[in-house]
């Protein structure tokens, strides 16, 4: 199996590449500076991701796709005193985010191993009946992403927001809208007068536990 | 997808969308929806986006359109993987057409 991975980031290789040479990673490592990868595939966060067998058929729509990593209660057990009281808030949020890192490995290692007999593997209506929803109001928004991302790259960033908010507004759902566009405006993603959102306040509305939305395997 | 004119060029608008210009029309997986004159012809952004349900954009400041994906159903409307193509870090163009024959796993991540 190859594993390939996609920066979602509009602002190009110079914001992926300090990540993926920090990682050695070895295998391609693509760089999706207007965001296609959404649209073609419906990524809605990240991590998102799709298995696609050995014919180029998808076997598994877009769906969290947890790396192996540590536990929450691990990874931020211990943070600095000095650190500002947003990012102790963010990290709290964070540390209640549900992942399931083990039972995405290991499906994929079932998968690996026993291809088109792995109870993983959907067939092709599944993946299409299992993928996101796209009513009118989505894929408009991924217009107006798309248009925002084009004047931001531009050197156009006071016209930018409008376009940003629109997407937001119009598919609420898609956090990879909303943390790009927030983190070009602040880093931690916080409030600011560009944005009727931003990360803090949206995970609490909808409940860390629903940020990556998954059907139990 | 960025246009400069109303004018699709139906190669680019079939490596960004997975819609193929067929003699029936334009084609997605087992869907084929007719279009008024031959489809391998230059296509007319608002025919497509009227007859495919896409949303259609104009941005006065810079002059481009924005052709967005067809709404009204789901994210795929077909299991056949597009052939997606990207640079990689390096700068080489990849296409995933190049992997055919091994299994793949597309993961998403970004630095913000």
């Amino acid at each position: 199996m190859e594993i390939v991975t996609v920066a979602l980031d509009t602002a190009g290789v110079e914001a992926a590449r300090p990540w993926i040479e920090a990682a050695g990673a070895e295998h391609p490592s693509l760089i999706d500076q207007a965001h296609v990868t959404d649209e073609l595939f419906g990524f809605v966060n990240i991590p998102n991701g799709v298995w696609i067998d050995e014919d180029g058929v998808l076997v598994r729509p877009a769906e969290p796709a947890w790396p192996p990593r540590e536990t929450n209660d691990k990874k931020y057990a211990d943070i600095p005193a000095d650190t500002p009281q947003r990012m102790k808030d963010m990290l709290a949020e964070a540390r209640k985010i549900v992942t399931d890192s083990d039972g995405y490995v290991a499906a994929v290692r079932d998968w690996v191993e026993h291809g088109a007999r792995s109870r993983f593997t959907l067939s092709p209506d599944e993946v299409v009946a299992r993928s996101h929803p796209r009513p009118p109001e989505h894929a408009r928004a991924a217009a107006a992403f798309e248009l925002a991302q084009h004047l931001w790259r531009r050197g156009h960033r006071d016209d930018a927001p409008r376009w940003f908010r629109k997407a937001h507004r119009l598919h609420p759902d898609n956090w990879t809208y909303k943390r790009q566009a927030w983190a070009f405006a602040d880093p931690l993603q916080g409030p600011t007068e560009l944005y009727d959102s931003d990360w803090l306040s949206d995970i609490r509305a909808i409940g860390a536990e629903n940020y990556y939305p998954h059907d139990p395997w | 997808m960025l246009l400069e004119s109303l004018r699709l060029d139906p190669a680019e608008f079939a490596a960004r969308t997975g819609w193929q210009a067929k003699p029936e029309g334009l084609c997605k997986g087992d869907r084929c929806v007719p279009m008024p004159s031959r489809a391998s012809d230059v296509l007319d952004a608002e025919v497509v986006a009227q007859r495919l349900g896409m949303p259609l954009l104009h941005d006065e400041i810079t002059g481009v359109w924005v052709l967005g994906p067809e709404g009204g159903g789901r994210a795929l409307t077909t299991a056949v993987a597009p052939d997606l193509r990207l640079p990689d870090v390096h700068g080489e163009m990849f296409s995933l057409s190049s992997l055919r024959g091994r299994k793949v796993l597309i993961a998403s991540w970004a630095s913000y």
